[in-house]
């Protein structure tokens, strides 16, 4: 019998334990707050985090945070983890039209619809940031949580220098990538982009398609609203006593269904359509990390080639007889070829990091799109539940005209 | 495009049958319809028992301008000044299908075999429910006829029924569409002038309501024509939409390696069936209500005689078999309205007031006496006579409203439930199934 090994838990253990589907934190995003006045306004949203996890030092605390907050926390988990192969879920996108109307002041549905799907987006992101085992360590991340003050963010404002230049590098990675011509050893890899080449291009097409449906929704339930309203005028110039209430009814049903249709466009946006962009986005992120790997070989492979290059030029100074050239020629050799098999441990390490990370992600992603397909179907099915409620409840109406 | 429809066989729209008081004397259907090119040729089928013909049972081919000849043939007899005649069917409009179908077959790489095949099938669905709706509209147009007591009895109807050979009517030239519209002005004019004429008071209680309740009838029933079309158009572009998201889910199950496979291919199914769902949706709420509607506003149409040119009628537009152009211009009287009815009563009772006043002066004067009494007494008696028949008319045209509505109401509320019951039932068949799935 051999003594208890104790050890303390590793991050691998911890993932382990994630995986195995034991994950006890939960993250809401509500109450949106306008703070200030004009151009200098912003929305301040309340996250709240309900969790069991030991690494917190309570079980449910909130904090005030803005969208520029949220922004700030995935630019540095990108900085630390998007290189080494790690699909960091990518923050909602920026809206400067949007915000402007609510920084203006706008009190119209618009706005409050922009916020709303600000807020939901904000949440959606903050929780596939928490099911993410190694991002769930992090201490940026932690601190985003759990602390009452942060540190403005100042590198994610909208057309600030640091944007514009990180609009020029994300430019010339995308020159890079092209001329990156990488001998590819494993089958599986090119596979998989393929697959994820695929998966995108649907799936802007599904999402395409899906933002028609939610539009003409919208339309069918602006237009029974109309209908129900010039049902019930007709209804008051009927001298038919049986037959104006019928009318009467028949506009209220309308009315009801008017209602409908627009919480259905709700499920269809919500449900539908913010799953699919999201995805799209999220996509684009494990592309991301593809072309990271692409970068990493591009490294090692260039510093085999650096390091041939010096054992020539040693071999040059060895048949020029100059000792103290020789010497240098075999610290850079040295040096060169602790790169080299740097560059190979981390070409080897990024592959392996991909490989269990598309598995996860696959793994979420069957998950996400099951459980909203039902949650999706479900919604349709109340529609049509309520459709009938209601005829069913006009029908002996219309049998009264006599 | 060549298009055969059989009666029995398929279901007709049968929205604005009216109730035909079980006199099986004469009964007319329209047995079938050919599309042709340009035309659509109608076989009208008489079956009767009716000495006046050789046959108890006969058919004759007819094409829509013969329907608008007997229309305006009704209309331009003075008869029949004192009662309703029904409507003209519109003129078979497949413009719009027609050109639907062309901007399809112009391609568009963008859309996959399959939803075009869809797409397809959708045009040429639309296009058969247009297409029997036209058929409805004419043969509803001859029951109409044939079960009024009157007008069944009209010689031009005969022949309209019987005659074997074409009937030679061509639509009206220019000069006579001129003739026609200038005709209308002047009588809305002249409405217009009877009624701001001092001293003419409406002696009857229930024309003076009538005419109240038909201007905003109109007006009203007009509004809720248009939006339950708009809902109507609404549906359907919902229900098309169902093609690409159908096609997408289909490629990306396909696509797919692990469980979502079946998922997505499920999700494919449903939305072909939810779509095809949808359609009837649209189209028995284009049936029970929108048509229903417009038919009844066509019927009930009144001129704008004080609010100016207003009667452009896009939804449901009343080309109304060249007797008047577009529908538009200074209140447009249609000689089978009942508003037109009540302006033809008014005229009389003016006429009448008029010789009442002849009289008194020839009285006064002593002369032409005789003439101006029996002038009178003609007066009188046209007066009471379009008055009676007039009142018999209005009250016909409310019950046949009050009963077309409640069947319509009830069909389509009926059909409502069928078609959300169908598509609970699909939505929880796939949900078991993919809630089934490990």
């Amino acid at each position: 019998m051999s003594a208890p090994v104790i050890f303390d838990r590793s991050r691998e253990e911890i993932e382990e334990e994630a995986n195995g589907d034991v994950f006890d934190i939960e993250i809401g995003v509500s109450d949106p707050e306008k703070v200030g006045d004009g151009m200098n306004a912003y929305m301040a949203y309340r996250v709240t985090t309900k969790t069991s996890l030991s690494m917190f030092s309570k079980s449910e605390f909130s904090v005030k945070r803005r969208f520029s907050d949220f922004l700030g926390l995935h630019s540095k988990l990108a900085s630390k983890y998007l290189h080494v192969g790690y699909i960091v879920p990518p923050a909602p996108e920026k809206s400067i039209v949007g915000m402007t109307k609510v920084k203006v002041g706008k009190e119209d549905s618009s706005s409050t619809e922009f916020v709303e799907k600000r807020r939901a987006a904000l949440e959606r992101y903050l929780q596939r940031t928490v099911k993410h085992p190694t991002l769930l360590q992090d201490p940026d991340l932690r601190q985003f949580l759990e602390s009452s003050e942060l540190p403005r963010a100042v590198n994610t404002q909208a057309l600030s220098g640091a944007g514009i230049l990180r609009m020029v590098n994300k430019a010339a990675d995308a020159v890079n990538k092209m001329t990156i011509k990488m001998n590819e050893s494993d089958a599986w890899f090119e596979e998989k982009q393929q697959q994820f080449e695929n998966l995108d291009q649907q799936l802007r097409k599904l999402h395409a398609s899906v933002e028609a449906l939610v539009c003409h929704r919208k339309e069918l339930s602006a237009n029974t609203a109309a209908f129900a309203k010039s049902a019930a005028m007709l209804g008051n110039s009927e001298d038919h006593t049986a037959l104006s209430r019928a009318l009467s009814q028949l506009a209220e049903v309308e009315e009801k269904i008017d209602q409908l249709h627009q919480e259905q466009a709700f499920a269809d946006f919500y449900m539908f359509s913010e799953l699919l962009s999201d995805y799209i986005r999220l996509i684009a992120a494990v592309k991301g990390v593809f072309d990271h790997r692409m970068k990493c070989w591009q490294k090692w492979e260039d510093a085999q080639i650096t390091l041939l290059k010096k054992r020539e030029t040693e071999a040059k100074m060895m048949v020029a007889n100059k000792p103290d050239k020789i010497q240098q020629a075999k610290n850079e050799i040295r040096e060169w070829e602790a790169k080299v098999q740097q560059g190979e441990r981390d070409f080897e390490q990024i592959s392996k990091t991909i490989r269990k990370e598309v598995g996860r992600f696959e793994k979420q992603r069957v998950k996400d799109f099951k459980t909203v397909i039902i949650k999706y179907l479900e919604s349709l099915v109340q529609t049509q539940q309520q459709l009938i409620k209601y005829w069913e409840a006009f029908l002996p109406e219309a049998k009264a005209i006599a | 495009m060549e298009e055969h429809l059989e009666a029995g066989k398929e279901s007709k729209p049968s929205s604005m049958s009216p109730d035909l008081q079980g006199d099986s004397s004469l009964q007319v259907e329209i047995s079938d319809a050919v599309s042709e090119r340009d035309k659509v040729k109608f076989t009208v089928q008489t079956k009767s028992c009716v000495p006046h013909f050789a046959r108890t049972e006969f058919s004759v081919v007819r094409h829509h301008e013969e329907f608008i000849w007997l229309h305006n043939a009704y209309v331009e007899n003075e008869e029949y000044a004192g009662l309703i005649i029904p409507p003209a069917p519109p003129r078979p409009d497949f413009e719009a299908s027609r050109e639907k179908l062309q901007k399809l077959g112009e391609g568009d790489s963008s859309i996959t075999r399959e939803e075009l095949a869809k797409m397809k099938e959708e045009l040429e669905a639309e296009y058969l429910a247009i297409f029997k709706k036209t058929v409805a509209m004419h043969e509803v147009f001859l029951q109409r006829l044939a079960a009024h007591p009157t007008l069944r009895r009209d010689h031009n109807f005969f022949v309209f029924l019987e005659y074997g050979q074409d009937l030679s009517v061509r639509g009206k030239n220019r000069k006579e569409l001129l003739g026609g519209f200038l005709r209308n002005i002047v009588k809305s004019a002249d409405e217009a002038l009877i009624t701001g004429m001092s001293g003419l008071k409406e002696v009857d209680d229930f024309f003076e309501h009538e005419r109240t309740f038909l201007l905003e009838y109109h007006t009203r029933i007009r509004d809720a024509c248009l939006r339950a079309d708009r809902v109507m158009h609404s549906h359907k572009c919902l229900a098309d939409d169902y093609i690409p998201i159908s096609a997408a889910l289909s490629s990306l199950g396909t696509q797919e390696v692990n469980q979502l496979k079946t998922s997505f291919l499920k999700l494919a199914e449903l939305f072909e069936r939810l779509r095809k769902l949808e359609g009837r949706v649209a189209s028995d709420e284009d049936l029970k209500l929108s048509d229903m509607l417009r038919y009844y506003l066509r019927d009930s149409q009144a001129a704008k005689v004080r609010g100016g040119p207003r009667a452009d009628l896009r939804a449901g537009a009343t080309r109304e078999g060249g007797q008047v152009g577009k529908g538009r211009g200074p209140g447009i009287l249609c000689p089978c309205r009942p508003q037109d009815l009540l302006y033809r009563r008014l005229r009389a009772l003016a006429d009448y007031e008029n010789a009442n006043k002849t009289l008194d002066k020839a009285r006064t004067r002593n002369r032409e006496v005789r003439t101006a009494e029996s002038h009178q007494q003609l007066c009188c008696q046209r007066f009471e006579r379009l008055s009676d028949s007039a009142k018999q008319e209005l009250m016909d045209f409310r019950s046949r409203r009050v009963s077309s509505f409640r069947k319509n109401l009830i069909e389509l509320a009926e059909l409502e439930l069928k078609h959300a019951k169908a598509s609970t039932l699909l939505l929880r068949n796939t949900l078991v199934i993919l809630k089934g799935e490990p």
